[in-house]
């Protein structure tokens, strides 16, 4: 951010009470484009808002289900019906922030943006990814969403390579299964992939950083080459990556692959418990998934299969 | 140049009247209520040309009681921002003059609005943009009584004082009324003025019906106190006729023909 600052004047950050200390170069080289909005959700969006109109390029920045569920009406209202060029960054994706209980999950963050109009979601799967959508984010024209992860995620892509909104990157090649991965599940995904090698099905692993506008490009080929697509996301599955491409796929009248589309259910998690705890409690787990996926597979594999990893 | 605020105020008012009856469209008795504020502000406040009104530094003016928006069509046709002409779409099929504004719809509309307590936190941004981009503009937000129920308002005071936003001005048309009750006796509003200092603003309290009062009020904001600045503007909703005033059935009735003719009648230039 602050290197991007340093090259477009019109780049202001607004941050809702968090990140101690995560903004100290940017607040010390440009305290006037630094504004701390409080505790108060609504009206940065507001800000933002007000900010973008007249020719500034916002990010707002919070913990990702008060970034979004709690001022959707701001959203949807002074950024998405007036089209304006705010990017909203939300960390904390899905159960990332599960030892804080379920006020701090989002699970539901993609489906609700997503159907606002002139919104463009965005997750992005690895540090690299971060970078490269970010900086797309902020030259593009309307509004943004990017659901980021926590700190410390691996780093997969190590080639760098350029990565645009509404386009996918293939991280490694397969056969029989393709696992489309957004967000912060990428290194678990590729996990899983690696487990399917281990029973002879060969796997290919998707990045889908961009949830909208989809990739209908790279759908299209995928729905013609693979007998089964699985979709893997830390958010519910129904509305998520996973409800937009059975929503592509009906829309098209595309059932050449079978579809499955693993993600938190619809439930809240009200246990205690860490990132894993709550991963493994939705079966968000490689060796979880793994089953999950057998268990869908045609029945030539499948019986092999599960004696194999039972 | 002399203007009679008070002439181009009825003017309006007809102009409302006529707009509420051809399109059925309710909220008369707040648009009524905010008609001469808006004459302060288009007359003698503003620093804007509506030959350019996209220009960077002009001053920004936000509706955030959206449901005004044919005060606001009506002030802006008579100040040359779009034909007067068009005021007959309004609420049409397909036409661009919205019961609420919609971004765009028409010159001098800053903001879509609709939704309430959005204003003032855009209001906030703008004012914020000002100073970042070392701009002298001023930005100015009417809000109804009832938006005073929203707690995004409330945020949106919190951060204008904390900010400074001193070219940053509020006016609120306190008519005493929301939708469906007295808007003191359902969010407890008393003492609104004190509410507002209290939320470190500078406050003045007018009478919103004497448009030379309220530009008085506002023409020299930013008002050197560094705070930005909230006029509570004591109104009627309904004002300038007299079987409307202060009677908010008229937040949802929209006038028949007997009462077009009635209304009409009181509203003539002296």
């Amino acid at each position: 951010m602050t290197s991007l600052a340093a090259e477009d004047r019109r780049l202001a950050l607004l941050t809702g009470d968090i990140g101690n200390r995560l903004f100290d170069s940017f607040q010390h080289n440009y305290p006037d484009r630094f504004v701390n909005c409080g505790v108060a959700e609504a009206n940065m969006v507001g800000v933002a808002a007000g900010l973008a109109l007249a020719g500034m390029k916002p990010v707002t920045y919070t913990i990702a289900s008060f970034a979004t569920t709690r001022c959707l009406e701001q959203i949807r209202v002074d950024l998405c019906y007036h089209r304006v060029p705010v990017v909203i960054v939300g960390v904390g994706a899905g159960l990332a922030y599960a030892a804080n209980g379920g006020t701090h999950h989002a699970c539901e963050d993609i489906a609700l943006l997503k159907a606002l109009p002139e919104m463009t979601v965005l997750c992005p799967g690895d540090p690299w990814e971060v970078r490269q959508l970010l900086q797309a984010a902020i030259a593009q024209d309307g509004p943004v969403y990017i659901r980021l992860g926590k700190k410390g995620e691996r780093v997969i892509h190590d080639g760098r390579p350029h990565i645009t909104i509404g386009k996918s990157l293939i991280i490694k090649s397969g056969r029989d299964v393709c696992l489309i991965s957004t967000g912060n599940m990428l290194s678990l995904v590729l996990e899983t992939a690696s487990l399917l090698e281990d029973q002879d099905i060969s796997t290919q692993v998707v990045s889908m950083p961009t949830v909208k506008p989809l990739d209908q490009e790279f759908l299209r080929e995928a729905f013609s080459k693979f007998s089964m697509i699985v979709t893997i996301e830390e958010h519910s599955s129904k509305g998520g990556l996973g409800g937009s491409i059975a929503e592509w796929q009906s829309e098209h009248h595309v059932f050449t692959s079978q579809l499955v589309c693993i993600g938190t259910d619809d439930v809240f998690l009200h246990e205690g418990g860490g990132h894993d705890f709550a991963r493994d409690f939705f079966g968000l787990t490689p060796l979880k998934m793994t089953k999950t996926i057998v268990s869908k597979v045609c029945l030539r594999k499948k019986k092999r299969v599960l004696e194999l990893i039972e | 140049m002399h203007v009679n605020m008070k002439d181009i105020a009825t003017v309006i008012r007809r102009e409302v009247i006529h707009m509420s009856h051809r399109a059925r469209a309710p909220h008369l008795g707040s648009a009524l209520s905010c008609v001469d504020i808006l004459i302060a502000l288009y007359c003698k406040v503003l620093r804007i040309n509506s030959s350019t009104p996209q220009h960077p530094d002009r001053d920004r003016f936000i509706l955030s009681k959206g449901h005004a928006a044919s005060a606001l069509y009506a002030t802006l046709a008579h100040r040359g921002f779009f034909p007067v002409d068009l005021l007959k779409t309004y609420g049409q099929s397909g036409g661009c003059l919205p019961e609420h504004p919609s971004p765009n719809c028409v010159p001098g509309i800053e903001i879509g609005s609709g939704s309430l307590g959005h204003g003032l936190s855009v209001a906030n941004g703008l004012s914020l943009a000002a100073r970042m981009q070392h701009k002298a503009y001023r930005v100015f937000a009417l809000l109804s009584d009832g938006e005073c129920n929203e707690g995004s308002t409330w945020e949106g005071a919190l951060f204008a004082a904390a900010q400074g936003l001193e070219s940053l001005a509020v006016i609120i048309d306190y008519n005493k009324w929301q939708a469906t009750g007295r808007s003191d006796k359902i969010m407890g509003l008393k003492p609104l003025a004190k509410k507002w200092e209290a939320f470190g603003w500078s406050v003045h309290e007018v009478n919103g019906h004497d448009p030379t009062e309220v530009a008085d009020a506002l023409r020299d904001v930013p008002d050197k106190t560094g705070r930005p600045v909230a006029l509570v503007a004591h109104t009627v909703k309904g004002k300038g006729v007299s079987f409307m005033e202060d009677d908010n059935n008229w937040h949802y009735r929209v006038p028949n023909d007997e009462d077009l003719a009635s209304a009409v009648a009181e509203l003539v230039l002296r």
